[in-house]
This record gives structure tokens, sequence and C-alpha cells, in this order.
């Protein structure tokens, strides 16, 4: 947000700056949280702008979900700061709940209802948080519409498909108009089919209403296709941050080169890809033959970062990949 | 601090918005009750109660057998004790189950999400579980009065004394489930529960006079609620006269208002304490481990 608004003077007894568009969505510094011995998160920092879709990548166990349950005020933090739209999530109330939308992994709930006349039900619970700038809830059939479920919109939930069910759980997180969205392993046990249509549904979300997204994922493919940017995690801390082309490029230094030579194969891995091609070309001219010249996928990047970090497991690895964290 | 940008004065949205949360519940609840109605399966939850009472009821031969030293038949005080029987169990149990269920399938996560979920989700459990209970004594009271005659229904005291002890022992009966729900940690432990229920409605006196028991469990018994929506459904149905084989001769209005009152404010003022602090356990995560578990056992 460059464009500066000349909006109306806060509130008294309100906590925020003139200027909201201003102000992270999320700020999160050095949160901490402990399980009897174990530490689960060592120290996470990051920061989410309004509008952005940020991904939470990471292996199983890396913190994400505790992560994002604390941003969610689901979960109280052994200790950092946090702040989600201006509000300590410990400390949310009702009217800050209403702001913000949640997609839980595995929901059951409700089986015996109708999609049309769960959403009608859970919208009214947003009515008396509207404001002008922003009418709650969605109007239901638009919702339903949106999602991609109006031929079902008067079905029994529990005879929903696995993919239609997590599309109404999308809608259900999204009913109140929400200005940030937590969704969960969003696409865990979807088939190709359904998890396009849901990354469809993901990238609607942030053109249209210029929502704020935070998704956890440990799906690499996912974290590349929706991500503004993308946090990896291990081991309770965030390891590297960036768009998933800075990571590629900031992470690979060295490319990838591959040539044959009298029917001989040859791999070099070369800091300078071009000077060393250069060199080869000036040495064995025209007998240089199948050149290729690649540079890390995001995926090597991915992981190679968390293998090097386990193999590190602390303080070495940590000061090795600050450097990438922007 | 926890006021939303282009709201003005928090104190009328907070009370519109809890006025919208009691309305959406009670909105919650109609539709789930109208399940009963709509599906065959919901109905079987609710039906077995009312026809076991009535099968037990026919079975006695009740049409010869008197209550001992009055021309009062049995079939009638067994009326009133499956009227009783029905709004202890359905309210005690049934809202436990709720509870507990809403913490398994996600629900109360789902409340947890929403503005004023909480409070919504408490309103659309008891309109549901009173309105299961409510539909339950009508039928009884169908099937059961044309058999069984000598009820006192003609009194207008009868209604009045079944309506405010109907009243106050469904409040009672729904805090202290919602209570028990939220301390039990799964749905499996609740069968505990039921046998606990079982054993109260032994020596609440809703089958056998009160005044049969050893002292010391006429006691116990008359420390629960059991036994005093039990006497305060018997005085409103039955005849005067059959006030003789309870404790003090008497229907103890006064006493049963009192007890019933008395659990009614205990569990209203613990059950949202606890479904709070079950709540506030309840995670995305451990709603998914929970649902491992009880698949593992499934199988």
């Amino acid at each position: 947000m460059t464009l500066k608004e000349a909006g109306p003077l806060p509130e008294p007894g309100l906590s925020r700056s003139a200027d909201p568009h201003d102000e992270p969505v999320i700020d999160v510094r050095d949160l901490r949280m402990r399980y009897g011995k174990a530490d689960v998160l060592n120290g996470v920092s990051f920061t989410a702008r309004r509008g952005e879709v940020l991904v939470l990548l990471g292996p199983n166990g890396a913190g994400k979900t505790t992560t994002i349950e604390i941003l969610e005020g689901f979960r109280i933090r052994s200790a950092g700061q946090v702040s989600v739209l201006g509000v300590d999530p410990a400390h949310g109330g009702e009217a800050w709940r209403a702001r913000i939308g949640v997609v839980l992994q595995s929901w059951r709930d409700h089986g015996k209802w109708r999609v049309r006349e769960l959403l009608a039900n859970l919208g009214s619970y947003y009515a008396p948080y509207s404001s002008p700038g922003a009418s709650r809830p969605w109007d239901t059939d638009e919702l339903i519409a949106m999602v991609g479920l109006t031929e079902h919109a008067r079905k029994r939930i529990r005879q929903l498909s696995g993919g239609q069910r997590r599309r109404l759980d999308v809608a259900m997180g999204i009913v109140g108009r929400p200005e940030l969205l937590f969704l969960d392993e969003p696409t865990a046990g979807f088939d190709p089919a359904a998890r396009r249509e849901f990354h469809d549904l993901v990238h609607r979300l942030a053109d249209l209403e210029e929502a704020t997204i935070l998704l956890t994922t440990h799906d690499l493919d996912e974290a590349e296709k929706l991500a503004n940017r993308i946090l990896i995690m291990a081991g309770g801390e965030i390891i590297a941050d960036g768009s998933a082309d800075e990571l590629s490029r900031r992470m690979s230094t060295a490319a990838e080169v591959r040539w044959s030579r009298d029917g001989q194969r040859f791999v070099h891995s070369a800091a300078d890809a071009a000077g060393f091609v250069r060199e080869l070309f000036r040495q064995y001219g025209g007998s240089v033959e199948d050149l290729e010249v690649s540079r890390a996928s995001l995926e090597d990047t991915y992981m190679a970062l968390v293998r090097q970090f386990e193999s590190g497991q602390g303080a070495g690895a940590e000061h090795k990949f600050s450097v990438v964290t922007s | 601090m926890t006021d939303d940008a282009g709201v003005t004065g928090a104190g009328p949205v907070r009370g519109r918005a809890a006025r919208a949360a009691v309305r959406a519940g009670l909105n919650a609840g109609w539709i789930e009750l109208s399940h009963c109605f709509t599906m065959i399966a919901d109905a079987f939850e609710i039906l077995p109660i009312p026809l076991l009472s009535v099968v037990i009821l026919l079975a006695v031969d009740v049409k010869h057998v008197h209550v001992p030293g009055t021309h009062f038949l049995i079939g009638s005080t067994l009326l009133a004790g499956m009227l009783i029987l029905n709004i202890s169990v359905n309210g005690l149990a049934g809202m436990a189950m709720y509870v507990t269920l809403a913490r398994e399938d996600g629900t109360l996560l789902r409340a947890k999400a929403t503005p004023n979920g909480m409070l919504g989700l408490l309103t659309g459990k008891i309109v549901v579980v009173s309105g299961t209970i409510l539909l339950t004594v009508v039928c009884l009271l169908i099937v059961g009065l044309a058999p069984f005659g000598g009820l006192a229904i003609g009194r207008a005291g009868t209604w009045l004394t079944l309506a405010w002890v109907l009243a106050l022992g469904l409040l009672a009966m729904l805090s202290v489930g919602a209570v028990l729900g939220s301390l039990f940690p799964s749905a499996r432990s609740g069968n505990v529960m039921m046998i606990g229920i079982f054993g109260l409605i032994g020596i609440s006196g809703i089958f056998t006079p009160i005044t049969r028991l050893p002292v010391w469990l006429q006691w116990t018994g008359q420390a629960f609620p059991l036994y005093w929506i039990g006497l305060g459904v018997r005085s409103a149905l039955l005849p005067a006269n059959l006030a003789v084989v309870e404790i003090g001769h008497s229907w103890r209005h006064l006493a049963t208002a009192g007890v019933l009152g008395a659990w009614a404010i205990a569990g209203l003022v613990l059950a949202p304490v606890l479904l709070r602090r079950a709540a506030r356990r309840v995670t995305g995560s451990s709603v998914a481990a929970r649902r491992e578990r009880a698949m593992a056992r499934a199988i």
C-alpha cells in the first residue's frame, strides 16, 4: 500500500494508527511455544501486509499449525509479541473475531444441515459487525456461487464429496467477509482436480476481496502456485522468507552444467555457469555436445534447506540461513 | 481495544451482536429439531424411550394392580415415572452427549471461530434438547392418559405445577448436563455417566416410593435434582391423597423449588465457565487427533 488516504481520526480508546493501511495485518516477533519441556516454536518472527498471500511451508512437526493456532487466538503462546489486525489474539474480542476467517483441518460438523441453510445461519452472526467499509455477511447465494456449490445448495452436507465439503469449509470461513483468512492444510487429501479448483478459489479471494491470506501446507507445488511470499519453517523456526523465485535464486548459488564429449557424459556444478561454459568452449570448441545448464528448482532449494537445517540442527544452521531472511 | 473500524460505540454493537447470536441459535435449534420430523434416522433416535415406556406400561397388568392402600391404579404412577425418566435422561444425558459430540466433530471449534458463537451454540442446543423432551412428554401423555385414568388432568393447578417443575427441572438438568459434557473427555466415557444416571434413578423414588429405601439412601437421593423433579411431576399429576407415600406425607413444593433452583443456578454458573475451558482446549489439531482415535476404535 503506497497510497495514503486521508482517513478519519482514530476514535479514542482504539489502538490503531491513523492509517490502518500502513499497519501490518500480522506482526509476529520472537514467538515461542513450549509444551512441557519440548520447544515447538523457537523465536518465530514475520509480518504480513494487507492483501498478501503468505504460505507457511514446512515438513510435518515444523510448528506450522501451532503458529497458525496462536494467531487465530486458539492457543496461548509461551512468549513473544503477536499482533493480528492490531490486536493481541490472546485477548481478541468478538468484534475482532468477526474480522477473521478460519478454515481448519478436518471438519465434519453439521452433517444433517443443508448447505444454504448452514451458510445463512452462520452469516447472521456477522450482520451486527457490518460497516460502510465492509458489508457483512456475504450474500448467501453469491457466496455459494463463488465456491461453486450452487447446484448443491439444497443438498445435505454429509452428502457432499470431499472436495465439495472442503469448498463449503472455505465458504464457512469467509462467510463474514474476513479481512484476514487462515487456512490450515487446506488441500490435504485432495485429488488433483479438486486441488486445482481450490487454488483458483484462493486466487479469486485474494484478487476480489483484497483479503490477506495465511495458509499452511507441506506441499511445495501448492506453495509455489499460491504464495506471494513463502515462509519455510523447520524445527520451530523460519529458515527462509521470500517469493518462490527469490528463494530459488538466492539459495541456488550453483547451477548444474551437463554436456557430453566424445560420447562421454559430464556433470559439473558451477557458481559462475556462464564463465564455466565460456571456458568449456574455449578448451574443447566443437566437440562439446548436448549442453544443458539448469538452476536448482524450488524443490531442490527447499529440500536442501530443510536437510541442512536438520543436520545442523541449531545455531550454526540458523546463522547460515539468516542471510536469506529479508 | 477489540473494537473494529467504522463501528461507533462498542456497547450497542455488543448488545446487537449478542441478540443476533441468540436469534441464530434459536434458528439453528429449530432447524435441528425439524430434522427429527424430516429424517427417519433422527426420529428413531428419539422414539425408543417413549415407545419402550408405552410397552412397559401395557405389559404391567395395570387394570388390576392398585397402589397399596388406595384405589389408585399403579399404571398411572408408572406413567408419571416414565415422564420423569424421559425428562431426566434426555435432559442430562442428551445435553452432555451434545456437548461431547460438539467437541469431537468440530462444532465447538466452529462456534469459537464465530463472533458470539458459544452463546448461539448453547441457545441452539437448549432449544433442541428441551424441544425433544417436550415432544416426548406430549406423546407420552397422549398415549398414556387414555388407558390409565385417574390422573388429575382436569385441575388448572396440575398444568401450572407441571409447567414450573418442568421449567426449573429442565434448566437444572440441561445446565448440569452441559457441565458433565464439558468434563468428560469423550463421548465414550459418556457411557459411564449413563450408568451413574440409572443408579441415580434407582434411588430417586421414581418407580418405587423412596420411603421404602434405607434412610441413608433416601438422603442421598434427595441431594440430587432427579428426586425433586419426580416429586413435582407426581404432585401435579397424581391425586392429593397419594402424598401419603412420600417423605413427610407431603408434596413439599417449597423444598422442590428450592433444591431445583439451587441446582439450576449452580449449573448455569458453572456451565459457561467449563464450556469455555473445554473450548480453549479444542484446537484444529486436537479435533483431528480425536477423530483419528475415534476411527482407530471403530476399526
